[in-house]
């Protein structure tokens, strides 16, 4: 992994870093409730349940169920945290996220381990690639996706303090350092500016927000001044800062560790149609599923690298230099 | 509480009034069905000595004036495309005007055509996708003991929904986890939409699947309003989690509907209702027999009926 992010420094995995927010968060707040359904030791909220075994249920390998009883425990007036893999609990629990969380709109957090297909090994059906499109259909849902841990923990505090459903992803692998420390100024549907620039906006998620820094870098060397924006929330989305985005870099490109529908780069073309037309590259999954293999690996073949990124500005660069030269606007006014 | 539970069954008189209950639902069922022109009778007439002794027996403690106060029981209309019976219930007992069923599924209505938590107080849980209310009524039971707070919680499924993998994860963690404040009940009427249970997915053994399950059951006549007193109390009071299956005929107390699968999801039409309702025509002995300012309402909201 660490080939992939030059100049890089690893923290912890986002999940590991999710269930001591969590016990933390826990400490002060004993309205909070933690389900998992047998996935505890890897989604990580059982750093939760060995300090508050009386708040926490493992309801076993029945996540349908688990989500249904988050919703009476929230109607009731406690906070469930409920966990799974990213492609279990939003997958098999679709239904009754819709119908027990969503519709009523009650204050349960939903959290997914293991998104994306750097869990590595254990292969596609366990890599959660469509988690975030669902979990965006779904009306009232807060869907954010941190890229570190230091990103993490502030996220854990906002969902918290958020009175509403929430859907966090949190990934396998140690993740490269984006933040020195938790930000305090994190807030759900804020997009965080990591380096400004004025000739192309690089907009992304998870691990894809490191990938993002390090193509900036090797696009600086080449001239090219690429803002960097950490969209940690995908729903409800930074619109303002995805407008400036299009009206002062000229176009944007989205990378995510998701398929490219529905996802960040879905929403982010959609407010860039509604509020600044510019033109618009996707980062990501291309209608496929992935593998089994070393995450590194994984990364690199199916596209979700700085390279990746690096050759979807170069080519949006490129298009839009020819646009330019044969006479077309830049960007609308 | 404008409900409390009473120690016993009540006498005679009381099943008596109870059953006077079960008319006047009937009626308002079939009523608000044929002003909405479309719905679902048969599984909503099977489940109406069921919620009749829910809240008229004395079994939930709910307080209408205060439809969200703590301590109240909690009832969750899992089969919720039988929603019309406990609209009639909660307008019988004062949650909303009687003439406010005729808004069943109308736009702008709290009355949606499913229970929609959030859009009428008193409703407790948002259904219609079956298989669902049993593990928010866990939720709920396990929230209560966590909190160490009084209440029970009821949970109402059909038959046809227990063929939904999700119920019996809820039956299995309920018993694993020995909630004792909680009661499911099966309205156990034969029918699904698309035909006879026992010839698209048998239940049999139902009870025997409950019980294989780590849950008490008992089974009863569902029609007849002794056995369902009898039986609701016995689950309230049982230590653990319990089971009333409770066997029924699908479109109960109209004769052209009984048994009669095509009533499932098709409202009385204009020749219908009339005859539906002379069947119940026993509905003025039975008002006599409810309480006077109860009665009086749902009178007026009669006579205010314009046919078309």
């Amino acid at each position: 992994m660490k080939d992939l992010y030059p100049g890089f420094t690893f923290g912890k995995a986002t999940r590991d870093a999710y269930g001591e927010a969590l016990r933390d968060l826990g400490r002060d707040h004993p309205e909070i409730v933690v389900l998992d359904a047998d996935l505890a030791k890897s989604t990580k909220s059982f750093t939760f349940g060995a300090e508050f075994p009386e708040r926490f249920f493992n309801v076993g390998i029945q996540e349908a169920n688990m989500v249904g009883m988050a919703g009476g425990l929230a109607h009731a007036g406690k906070v469930p945290f409920i966990h799974s893999f990213a492609s279990f609990v939003i997958l098999k629990g679709f239904d009754q996220l819709r119908m027990a969380v969503a519709y009523p709109h009650l204050n349960v957090k939903v959290v997914g381990s293991h998104g994306g297909i750097s869990l590595g090994e254990d292969g596609a059906s366990q890599q959660a690639i469509e988690d975030v499109a669902l979990a965006c259909g779904l009306p009232g849902f807060v869907v954010c996706v941190p890229s570190d841990e230091h990103q993490m923990r502030a996220a854990v505090r906002a969902a918290f303090e958020h009175h509403g459903p929430v859907y966090i992803r949190s990934g396998r692998p140690k993740a490269p350092l984006v933040y020195d420390a938790t930000p305090t100024d994190f807030a759900f549907g804020k997009g965080k500016r990591l380096r400004e620039g004025t000739d192309v906006t690089l907009m992304a998620n998870g691990l894809m927000v490191a990938a993002c820094l390090v193509a900036a870098e090797r696009l600086a060397a080449d001239g090219v001044q690429a803002r960097v924006v950490d969209m940690a929330t995908v729903k409800p989305l930074d619109e303002d800062e995805v407008r400036a985005a299009a009206a002062e870099t000229g176009g944007i490109v989205v990378a995510e560790e998701h398929l490219v529908t529905g996802g960040l780069g879905a929403m982010v073309a959609q407010a860039v149609c509604r509020l600044h037309p510019a033109p618009v590259a996707f980062v990501g999954l291309e209608d496929t599923y992935a593998e089994s293999g070393a995450p590194a690996a994984l990364l690199r073949k199916y596209g979700l690298t700085a390279d990746a990124v690096l050759a979807a500005a170069e080519r949006l660069l490129e298009r839009r230099g020819s646009a330019a030269s044969s006479g077309a606007a830049r960007s609308p006014a | 509480m404008a409900n409390t539970a009473p120690g016993t069954s009540g006498g005679a008189a009381d099943l008596e009034a109870l059953r006077g209950r079960a008319t006047v639902l009937r009626r308002h069922i079939l009523e608000m069905l044929h002003e909405a022109a479309s719905g679902h009778p048969g599984g909503s007439l099977s489940a109406v000595e069921i919620v009749t002794a829910l809240y008229f027996g004395g079994i939930l403690r709910y307080d209408p004036a205060d439809p969200a106060r703590a301590d109240r029981d909690r009832f969750i209309l899992s089969k919720g495309h039988g929603v019309p019976v406990q609209y009639a219930a909660m307008a019988e007992a004062g949650y909303f005007p009687v003439k406010e069923l005729k808004s069943l599924r109308r736009i702008d209505s709290r009355l949606q055509g499913h229970p929609v938590l959030g859009s009428l107080p008193g409703i407790e849980a948002s259904t219609g996708s079956l298989g669902q209310g049993l593990s928010i009524g866990v939720g709920t039971a396990l929230a209560a003991r966590l909190d160490g707070a009084a209440f029970d919680v009821y949970v109402l499924l059909g038959d046809g929904e227990c063929q939904e993998g999700q119920v019996w994860e809820a039956a299995m963690a309920a018993s694993h986890m020995k909630l004792a404040n909680l009661v499911a009940v099966v309205d156990y009427n034969k029918f699904q939409l698309d035909g006879a249970i026992e010839d698209i997915i048998g239940l049999e053994p139902l009870a025997a699947k409950w019980e294989a399950m780590g849950w008490t059951v008992r089974e009863i006549d569902g029609h007849d309003i002794g056995q369902v007193m009898e039986a609701l109390l016995w689950a309230r009071d049982h230590e653990g989690p319990a089971c009333v299956v409770a066997h029924t005929v699908k479109g109960k107390g109209v004769s052209f509907m009984e048994g009669e699968n095509a009533y499932h999801g098709v409202a009385p039409s204009d020749e219908e209702l009339p005859k539906a309702l002379a069947e119940l025509d026993v509905y003025r002995e039975a008002l006599a027999s409810v309480e006077e300012e109860a009665a009086a309402e749902v009178a007026a909201a009669h006579r205010g009926e314009v046919r078309r």
